[in-house]
């Protein structure tokens, strides 16, 4: 613990709110781009109902690929190629981006299927467009199921992001190898409680963000107890 | 591919195949029997669910190489120690189970669970042969992917220098060299295939009351 209550470790250019920046910076990048490719492409799946094949086996085939491994691959296949630090934060972004498209694909997609169809046939009979029963009606129902995704994605891409300081990537990540470089231990368990609790803190802000978004309605959070719906008893007249 | 270097170093690549293969598995079959009885636990009891399955989510999001550098705090090993890995792997298999197995509990029909404790089956024995074979199928799923995830999170270690088939992407990182790395990444995929396979088999084998479909 001597690491990290050491206030030198706090400021400067390799100091630890600059790592935590970089670990963030990176992290909401490959988020961001993750999202834009995986959102749509949810929303088209679930809707059009073209290309399921493609969701059960993407999410498999990439869960078993080690991206330890794949980082490495990508880095040395790139990183010739462009001479600056792009050499190593382009093949990392793509990992990321590869390793979050997935849950936010495949969530998206659930969501989106799982909308009521009574609801979406409701909003047509009210004479609601297509486009407008997307927006109105089958997002936002969708829309816990594709947090929850993002949710899982921002983690796998908070923790990888920490393995891609072995490629020297900043952030994090920097404090656990160059501590293994240095047998720097208290080193380590810094960076290792920082990425631990930079984990739980957006896991536990996303799990915030989605009860405020995520309408009441759905989760059924202002109804206290759900009547049961009791079928209605006709006396038997003999 | 450079197949010279692999006739080579073929012992080197079954060693770190053999140790990869236990590190992967060994958590599974710990974490399993660690789970189902959490898992029953959880199933039985409405206010230990939210508990369990709470604490099961927080161990689940601290990032792998975070979990590996601090247990040696907490079990006194030495940084380097394979048994780090397996009880990270196996703390995670249990975070990913808990759940699983208490929502297969939860799955079994009321009328299965009556139905066998009107031909005699008390608790214990309704539970290991009525409620958990019926389980089976949705336990075996959350087998599956903890079995996947555990091949690719053993390769994690290789940054701490513990032998495994992730040796062979830092070994490829520090020579610029394709090879290794490339060996690597196929034999892990191929071992996330055949662990996989083998729950599938296994979950086949332990249920031979379901319709022989292929599902996946």
């Amino acid at each position: 613990m001597n690491y990290l209550f050491d206030p030198a470790h706090w400021s400067g250019a390799d100091g630890i709110p600059t790592l935590i920046g970089e670990h963030l910076l990176y992290s909401l990048i490959a988020l961001a781009i993750a999202a834009v490719i995986a959102v749509p492409l949810g929303i088209y799946i679930g809707v059009t109902g073209k290309g399921v094949f493609m969701i059960a086996g993407l999410a498999n085939a990439l869960r078993a690929l080690p991206s330890v491994g794949l980082l490495i691959l990508l880095v040395l296949l790139i990183s010739p190629a462009f001479p600056s630090r792009m050499g190593y934060i382009l093949p990392s972004l793509i990992v990321l981006v590869l390793l979050a498209v997935p849950p936010i694909l495949t969530n998206t997609y659930a969501g989106v299927r799982a909308v009521d169809a009574a609801a979406v046939d409701a909003a047509r009979g009210m004479g609601f467009r297509t486009m407008k029963i997307l927006t109105d009606v089958q997002l936002p129902c969708a829309l816990p199921l594709v947090l929850s995704g993002v949710r899982s994605a921002l983690l796998q891409i908070i923790s990888t992001a920490t393995i891609a300081a072995y490629i020297s990537l900043g952030g994090l990540g920097r404090l656990l190898i160059d501590g293994k470089a240095q047998n720097d231990y208290s080193q380590m368990v810094a960076g290792a409680v920082l990425v631990a609790l930079l984990a739980l803190f957006f896991d536990q802000l996303l799990a915030f963000i989605t009860r405020r978004v995520v309408s009441p309605g759905l989760t059924r959070r202002t109804i206290k107890s759900a009547p049961v719906a009791e079928p209605v008893k006709t006396p038997v007249t003999v | 591919m450079n197949f010279e270097w692999l006739g080579r170093q073929f012992d080197n690549i079954v060693f770190l195949l053999g140790w990869h293969v236990l590190l992967a598995v060994i958590p599974l079959v710990l974490g399993l029997l660690i789970a189902l009885p959490l898992g029953w636990w959880a199933h039985r009891s409405r206010r230990i669910y939210p508990l369990l399955v709470g604490v099961a989510g927080l161990l689940y999001t601290v990032p792998s190489l975070a979990l590996f550098v601090l247990l040696p705090l907490v079990l006194g090993t030495k940084i380097l120690d394979p048994l780090n890995i397996v009880a990270a792997l196996t703390i995670y298999t249990v975070a990913l189970l808990v759940r699983v197995v208490a929502d297969a509990l939860d799955s079994v029909p009321e009328d299965t669970v009556q139905a066998a404790k009107a031909m005699g089956y008390r608790g214990y024995q309704s539970l290991m042969k009525v409620e958990l074979p019926v389980g089976v199928p949705v336990i075996s799923a959350g087998l599956r992917v903890a079995a996947v995830s555990n091949v690719s999170l053993v390769s994690v270690a290789a940054l701490l220098g513990i032998p495994q088939l992730g040796s062979l992407f830092t070994q490829g990182f520090q020579l610029r060299f394709f090879t290794p790395i490339i060996v690597g990444i196929v034999l892990c995929v191929i071992l996330a295939m055949i662990l996989d396979g083998l729950i599938i088999l296994l979950n086949r084998w332990l249920t031979p009351w379901t319709p022989k479909v292929v599902a996946s």
